[in-house]
Parts: C-alpha cells; sequence; structure tokens
C-alpha cells in the first residue's frame, strides 16, 4: 500500500516535531498523534447523515445510514480485523470440516441482550431461519441460502452444514444476529424492533426523532468491555453545505469530506485545530461499461482502443483532484488479490487509432469521425442524476473520445428512470457507474455468464466460458493462495476483454475532531476501533 | 348563504374525485417502481425477492383494482402504509413532521403581513418617493435572490464567522436539559433563519400587491369625498382606504391555507428541517405512491377548502357580494 500516513508517536514535550514533521505529503494533517493518556470514560460523538435511517433491523435494511447505526447496536458471528482478516465477534472461534462442508462456531459465553436476556445457540438458529423465510423482504437471503441444514448441539455451539465448498461461506456470518425472543413468530416487517432495536452490540439504542437525529447510549455490560465514547448521535443533515458549515462551528465530530472540501476548503489554521484528516482507498471503483450486445463493441480491438483513449489520471487529477487510484480491474489496489501485473492500458491515443484502424474504422468523409460501411463511430454514455463525480467524468472522456474521431453523447437520467428504462432492458451503448465491494473476491454476481438476466447485475451482457469456470472454482476453495491463482486469471482476462475501462478507486476523506483519541488508520479504515475512542476528561465536551 | 355552502361543499367531492384520479395516474406514469429502487443494483437482492416485494406492495395488479383498493381504504380516512422499508402508516409520517411545517409557515406569513401591509402603504402613499424606491429594489432583491443562496450566506455569517445563532436542526444538543426560558430560547434562536428566509420571498408580492391595492383605493371617489369633508389625511388612509384595500387579502390568506402544510425542499433541506417538503420529495424519489398520493390529497383538500373559506370570508366581508348571492337567489 501507498503510505498515505505519516505516522508520529509524540509526547507533549516534543511536540514541536509535528511544525517539521510530516512531509512526505502536505496534504494529509497528523494523525495517529498518541500521547501517553489512559483512555477515560464519557463525552458524545455527534455525526452527520444526509438521509435518515430506514429501519433499525438489519435484515430489512439495505441504506448506508441504517447499517451504519445497526452496525454499533447489532453483532455478527464473526467480522473482519483492522487488517480485513476475519476474526470472531460473537463466536470465540469455529472450525472448518476437512471437506470445507461444515463450519462450527464456539460462540462467546455470557453474552447478553439490551434487554438483559441471554445469547445462545438457539438465536443464530433463529436467525438462519427468519433470513431465508420467503416472507422476511430481504437482500440477505442469497448466502444463507446455500446453507443446507443447521444444528445446535448445545447453548454455545452452532453448526452450518453446506453441500457445495462455499468459500464466502464463513463471512457471510457476519451478518448481523437479531434477538429470537423478541421476534420469534411475529411478523417482521411489523415488528416495533424496526424502530426500537435491541442488540447484543456495543451501543444501545436510546431514541431516534424522525428526520432529525438518532442518539445511542454505550453498554456497560458489551462483551468486549463498555466503550469509552458514552454517546453516539447522528443528526440528519441532508444537505452537505450545511453539514460542512456545522463541522467548521465545531458541532459536528466526524464527516467524510469532498475532494474539493479536502484540499481547498479544509486548509486553515482554523480547522487544523479542530481535526485530523484522514485519506485511505475505498472499496468502490467508477467504471465505463460497455454493452456487449451492440454490435459495436463486440469487436475487443474497439473496446481496448477507448480504454486507451481515456486518460484515467487526468480524471483522477480533474474529478478527484488526485484523492484517488487508477482502476485495472474489479479490486482495490492494496488487497491480497489484487493482481498488478495485468495491462494497465496507459492513455495512449495514438494506439487507441491503430486498433481501430484495425478493426476497420477510418475516417473517410474526413468529418473528424471515423467510420466504417457509412456509419460513424458514434454512441451514448448514459450515467445517472445526482452524481457529480460521474457526470463530470462523462465529460472528460467524452472530450477525449472525440480526439481520436469517436462521437459520444452524455446523457444524465434521474435513477429511477435510468434503472427502469436504460440498465433493466439494456437499451444503453454505454454506461459510467460504480461498485462498492469489500475484502470477499467473490464477483459470481457480476461477471458470471448466468446473470445477464434482465435486472441482474451483469447487464453489459459479459459472457466468457472461462470467467465462469474460474468464478465458480474461486467461490469453491477457502485456501487464499489457491483463490488468488483463480482470480489473478480472472483478472488478465477482465484486462484483456476490457469489457469495462475500470476508471478509478476513490479515497474516504474523513475528517475527525481532535478530541477523540486512539484513531489508529489500518487497511480497514479508522472507523474498525470505534470502541476505543476516548477523549482525555479535560477535553470532554458534553457532561451529559 | 347556508345553500350557496353547501352547494360548494357538495361540489368538492367530485372534485376531488377527479384530482385523486388524475394524480394516481401520473404517479405511475414514471417510470421506476419502488421494488426497483430497493433492490436493484445490489449484489444481494434476488429477482426472487423483487417479485415477491411487488406482490407484497399489490404492484403487480392492474392499475385500476390498485386505484379501487387505495380509494376505498382512504374513504374509512386511511392513507395506507408508506412503501418505504419502515411501512408506517402514511398518517404516522405525516403527523410526526406537520406541527414543525405548520409553525414555520404560520410564522412566515405572518411576518409577510406584519412586514409587506405597512411597506406597501407606505410605499402607496408616498408614490415615487426615495422610500418607495429603495423599498421596491430592497424587495425585488430578495424576491430574485435564490433562497439556498441567502441561507448558506446567512449561515455562514451568523453561524460561523459571528457564532451567534445557530446553523440547522430545530433544538440544540442538550435542549431535555436546559431551563424552561432556555428551551424557548433555544427554539426561537433555531428559528430566526428559516424563517427569515422563508419570509423573505413572500414580502416582494405581498407588498406590492398591497401597494397597488392601497393605490386602486386612493384614487376612488369615495376618498375623494371623505378628503373634501376636510377629514384628517390619517383618518382618510388608515380608517377609508386600508379597510378596502386590505380586502383582496382576504383572498390570498385563503389560497395559502395549503400552503401552510406544504414544505419547500430546499429551504428544508438546507436547514436540515424535517418538514412536509423534504418528506414529499423523498416520496417521490424512492417512488413511495401511498405517501404521495396521502400528501397530494391531503393538499387538495386544504386548497379546496382554502378556497372556500377566502369565498365565504369575502362574501361576509364585502356587502357588495353578500348582496349579489341573495340577489341571484331571489331571481
Amino acid at each position: 500500500m501507498k503510505q498515505t500516513f505519516c505516522y508520529k508517536f509524540l509526547y507533549f514535550t516534543v511536540i514541536v516535531l509535528l511544525l517539521g514533521g510530516c512531509n512526505n505529503s502536505n496534504e494529509t494533517s497528523h494523525p495517529g498523534v498518541v500521547e501517553a493518556l489512559t483512555p477515560e470514560f464519557g463525552d458524545t460523538f455527534i455525526e452527520a447523515s444526509i438521509g435518515d435511517a430506514s429501519t433499525l433491523l438489519p435484515v430489512l435494511a439495505s441504506d448506508s445510514a441504517s447499517s451504519s447505526i445497526n452496525g454499533l447496536i447489532y453483532n455478527g458471528l464473526v467480522r473482519y480485523d483492522k487488517n480485513l482478516q476475519i476474526e470472531g465477534e460473537l463466536a470465540e472461534s469455529w472450525d472448518i470440516s476437512a471437506d470445507n462442508l461444515t463450519i462450527t462456531f464456539h460462540l462467546r459465553k455470557g453474552v447478553t441482550w439490551h434487554d438483559g436476556a441471554p445469547f445462545t445457540s438457539a438465536d443464530v438458529k433463529f436467525n438462519y431461519q427468519l433470513y431465508i423465510d420467503p416472507k422476511t423482504p430481504t437482500a440477505y437471503a442469497e448466502s444463507f441460502k446455500q446453507v443446507t441444514g443447521v444444528e445446535t448441539p448445545d447453548p454455545y455451539t452452532f453448526v452450518a452444514h453446506y453441500d457445495k465448498s462455499y468459500a464466502p461461506a464463513l463471512m457471510s456470518w457476519a451478518t448481523a444476529i437479531h434477538p429470537r425472543h423478541l421476534l420469534e413468530g411475529k411478523e417482521i416487517t411489523k415488528s416495533s424492533l424496526a424502530r426500537k432495536p435491541v442488540g447484543t452490540g456495543p451501543y444501545r439504542f436510546v431514541e431516534w426523532v424522525g428526520g432529525e437525529k438518532i442518539v445511542l447510549e454505550s453498554n456497560p455490560d458489551y462483551f468486549e468491555g463498555q466503550p469509552y465514547i458514552k454517546r453516539v448521535v447522528y443528526r440528519i443533515i441532508p444537505d452537505v453545505s450545511t453539514q460542512f458549515l456545522e463541522l467548521q462551528t465545531g458541532s459536528l465530530d466526524f464527516m467524510g469530506l469532498s475532494p474539493l472540501q479536502f484540499d481547498r476548503q479544509t486548509d486553515t489554521p482554523a480547522f487544523r485545530r479542530l481535526y485530523n484528516k484522514y485519506r485511505y482507498l475505498t472499496f468502490s471503483y467508477t467504471y465505463l461499461g460497455y454493452n456487449l450486445r451492440r454490435p459495436l463493441f463486440q469487436d475487443k480491438r474497439v473496446r481496448q482502443a477507448l480504454s486507451y483513449a481515456i486518460n484515467k489520471q487526468e480524471l483522477i487529477d480533474g474529478v478527484l483532484l488526485g484523492y484517488g487510484s487508477v482502476a485495472t480491474g474489479p479490486y482495490k489496489p492494496d488487497t491480497w488479490v489484487y493482481n498488478g501485473a495485468v495491462p494497465k492500458y496507459s492513455y495512449n491515443p495514438d494506439k487507441a487509432r491503430e486498433l481501430l484502424a484495425a478493426a476497420g474504422w477510418e475516417d473517410t468523409d474526413n468529418n473528424g469521425i471515423l467510420d466504417k460501411d457509412g456509419k460513424e463511430l458514434a454512441f451514448t454514455i448514459v450515467t445517472n442524476q445526482g452524481n457529480d463525480l460521474r457526470s463530470k467524468t462523462g465529460e472528460i472522456i467524452q472530450r477525449r473520445f472525440k480526439r481520436i474521431g469517436v462521437a459520444v453523447n452524455l446523457r444524465i437520467i434521474e435513477w429511477a428512470t435510468f434503472l427502469k428504462e436504460f440498465i433493466n432492458p439494456g437499451n444503453f451503448d454505454a454506461t459510467i457507474l460504480g461498485w462498492s465491494g469489500g475484502p470477499e473476491p467473490d464477483q459470481y454476481n457480476i461477471w458470471h455468464s448466468s446473470k445477464t438476466g434482465p435486472r441482474e447485475l451483469n447487464f453489459i451482457g459479459f459472457k466468457n466460458s472461462e470467467v465462469d469456470r474460474l468464478l465458480e472454482e474461486g467461490r469453491r476453495v477457502f485456501d487464499l493462495q489457491q483463490r488468488k491463482v483463480y482470480y489473478d486469471r480472472f483478472q488478465e482476462i477482465l484486462a484483456e476483454e476490457q469489457p469495462y475501462t475500470f476508471l478509478y478507486v476513490g479515497e474516504a476523506l474523513p475528517a475527525v475532531s481532535k478530541r477523540f483519541r486512539g484513531v489508529k488508520p489500518a487497511p480497514a479504515g479508522i472507523r474498525y476501533n470505534f470502541n476505543q475512542w476516548f477523549v482525555p476528561k479535560a477535553e470532554q465536551k458534553y457532561a451529559r | 348563504m347556508l345553500s350557496y355552502i353547501a352547494k360548494r361543499l357538495l361540489l368538492l367531492f367530485p372534485l376531488l374525485l377527479g384530482i385523486t384520479l388524475i394524480s394516481f395516474v401520473v404517479i405511475h406514469l414514471a417510470p421506476g417502481e419502488p421494488t426497483d429502487l430497493q433492490t436493484q443494483l445490489n449484489p444481494q437482492a434476488s429477482s426472487e425477492l423483487q417479485d415477491r416485494l411487488r406482490a407484497e406492495y399489490g404492484l403487480d395488479q392492474p392499475l385500476y383494482v390498485q386505484y379501487g383498493k387505495w380509494l376505498s381504504r382512504l374513504v374509512r380516512l386511511d392513507f395506507g402504509e408508506s412503501f418505504a422499508t419502515d411501512r408506517r402508516p402514511v398518517l404516522d409520517k405525516v403527523l410526526e413532521r406537520l406541527p414543525v411545517t405548520i409553525l414555520l409557515n404560520l410564522l412566515s406569513i405572518i411576518l409577510i403581513l406584519a412586514v409587506s401591509v405597512p411597506l406597501g402603504i407606505i410605499s402607496a402613499v408616498q408614490r415615487n418617493s426615495g422610500f418607495d424606491r429603495i423599498t421596491t429594489i430592497l424587495v425585488f432583491t430578495g424576491f430574485a435572490m435564490p433562497s439556498f443562496w441567502l441561507a448558506l450566506l446567512l449561515m455562514d455569517w451568523f453561524g460561523v464567522r459571528l457564532g451567534i445563532l445557530p446553523i440547522s436542526g430545530l433544538k440544540s444538543l442538550g435542549y431535555e436539559y436546559l431551563s424552561w426560558g432556555g428551551q424557548l430560547l433555544d427554539r426561537i434562536n433555531h428559528l430566526i433563519l428559516p424563517v427569515f428566509v422563508s419570509a423573505i420571498g413572500g414580502l416582494a408580492g405581498f407588498s406590492r400587491y398591497m401597494r397597488s391595492n392601497m393605490l386602486e383605493v386612493i384614487r376612488q371617489d369615495y376618498i375623494l369625498t371623505a378628503r373634501a369633508k376636510g377629514l384628517s389625511e390619517r383618518t382618510v388612509i388608515y380608517k377609508h382606504a386600508l379597510r378596502n384595500a386590505l380586502l383582496p387579502v382576504i383572498t390570498i390568506l385563503g389560497l395559502s391555507v395549503p400552503g401552510l402544510i406544504g414544505g419547500s425542499v430546499i429551504f428544508e433541506t438546507i436547514f436540515a428541517i424535517p418538514g412536509m417538503g423534504k418528506l414529499f420529495y423523498d416520496g417521490v424519489m424512492m417512488r413511495d405512491y401511498p405517501l404521495i398520493m396521502g400528501i397530494l390529497v391531503m393538499g387538495a383538500v386544504l386548497t379546496l377548502f382554502g378556497n372556500l373559506l377566502a369565498d365565504i370570508c369575502y362574501a361576509l366581508a364585502d356587502p357588495r357580494i353578500r348582496h349579489s348571492h341573495q340577489g341571484g337567489r331571489s331571481s
């Protein structure tokens, strides 16, 4: 990973060093400054969300506001640690049978729900049934449908059986566990827990004022110890300019900044006095996807030529102000599965013209646009409204394509219409969109040829029998070395075929109030150890 | 008079039915369904889930069946449940947002009236004076200024630079722990900027309206008569002219009744105020049909009643109209 952070472990007496330190990058501030302080309890952490949560039952929620709150209220059996390795949460440990078909979880003892009831394997079993129940309208059933049977030999052991080896299986048990004693036999969509949740997590629910705020309080009985920060308040502030103004007055303790805010608007002494800024790559990338059902894009050379015609670094500099990395495939550049050896398609307009000429596209009528058999090389790029980065990306690409004689129209369409009229029926030439993933490398739903149906995710219609086989194998083996072999080849094929031009991976640019200590950036970001964050007594701002 | 009101009331029903029918059809004409938005492009959601959701919402039935079902619930005053993931009753969602919206709109109307009526009168009486010209420029500047921009400027000035007013929201964080007076002050502080910004756009229209009414009235013969009688200018303006000039205000107030529950998306978004505008906007973006229809119906009912109320008040206040109706009845 490119070193984007500058760690300095300083004490009060040598703080002068800060002035000269951190010269590898002038835009990063000085995160990770750890003073010799013992953690203390108290204070409130206030952050803003642009949308209200929809439901605090994780099984039903799919919006990010709900998910981030649910993440503090509920636990799963396992989770990712700071290095994105799987570690136990509600499960203390687990065994995977030699044939990879059975996972046995050994659960933590003495864990209680927020209402005091004990957590047992019966809760886990109930959750499995809840997720696969056809009456539960959940987006998370898929991975549990691979389970063929479950057992609860005793209150602290839970066994899941599979009939096919399925690598994402273990991590699928990171899904939030709901309380059986409050939900069993009731209709999940009518449960009052949606607005008054009970979990096992580090924070307990206090109140939810619709459209205004959600308040959580630390759980003194949390099995990993009570978190230091006493209260967490999510304020709903739909406008990011307003959020930014609130941040400047110090009324917010956390905000994910835009590149513009990070680069230009927070470089003031006043801001630096109040906040630490961090930057790290996110698990999401932006791409230009070609509809492979269109004859124009069925020729690989055309797709490759278009990739050569795009200056990815220019996009990162222009759109993200430099806060991003070039994408070469579906994986984040600093992960174990990333294959750095694939062709990068660096900007090369001459190569692009050559490839197009080889494919038969030439400017016979000298109007600046290439043509073949009397047809001009022209198409439309569609993207959704409301994402400024995508529309800017489209405009820059449009200009680059024009230089090699490709005429491109850009259409920006409201989200619901965009899905219904363009993506679902496959009624588009090319589209700028993004995918968000996670550490799990399985890409079956996006690239497998069986997923090209209506409303499915392989909407560009990519079909490649070798990729199909690699994706099937890749999700079957557990060993990371072995998996990497499959996914390395998968990335090579994608690089060769260029069904997407992979554009860039953005960076998360959070600002955190300096009151909060114990923030330690890691591959997992900064929020993974939120329970260990604390504010020294002298700096605590909110007494209650 | 009574039969006039009864007739007007009866006419409301077919009108309302027509409004709901047109709204219902138009909303469903917009491409995209709530289920698309909840499941689409989510790597985890399956196609069956979407079908299940459609069936659950009743979206798999023909449109006229959906309308019939919705209407039959409406006549029992049941607005149905929202299609959002929380599935809360539409009425709950609306009632949660209503008090804030009404409070803000009332305060804003009061502020508009309090400022623009005197402004209009003085401008009319001192027509083409320096005062008249300056107010004209000022109110039109206010009218032309984009409210979101003004709001951000004021927030930056009073909230960030001067630090004397809160930027957004309705209450401070420690509100519950404040004294009674402290709570009141906190509330007022939070309302100053939103009320000011929402009123500024309305000032222009209303004060201009007031001014032209007044000018109209001053030219009338009875004002000339009053002046000829030797009444003081004060009495002429404030007793004889003002009353007549205020009459059309009734119409405007009647028309603003539906506005009481309507909010402005931009303005609520900027100030982080959970009001009706944002609720409706989010509903539209999510294709939350029951919520959209619920709010539209309430808005339509209030519009119709507002008009009716204005007409009745007009009749009560203006003898000419009252008499013309009585005349109509006898003929």
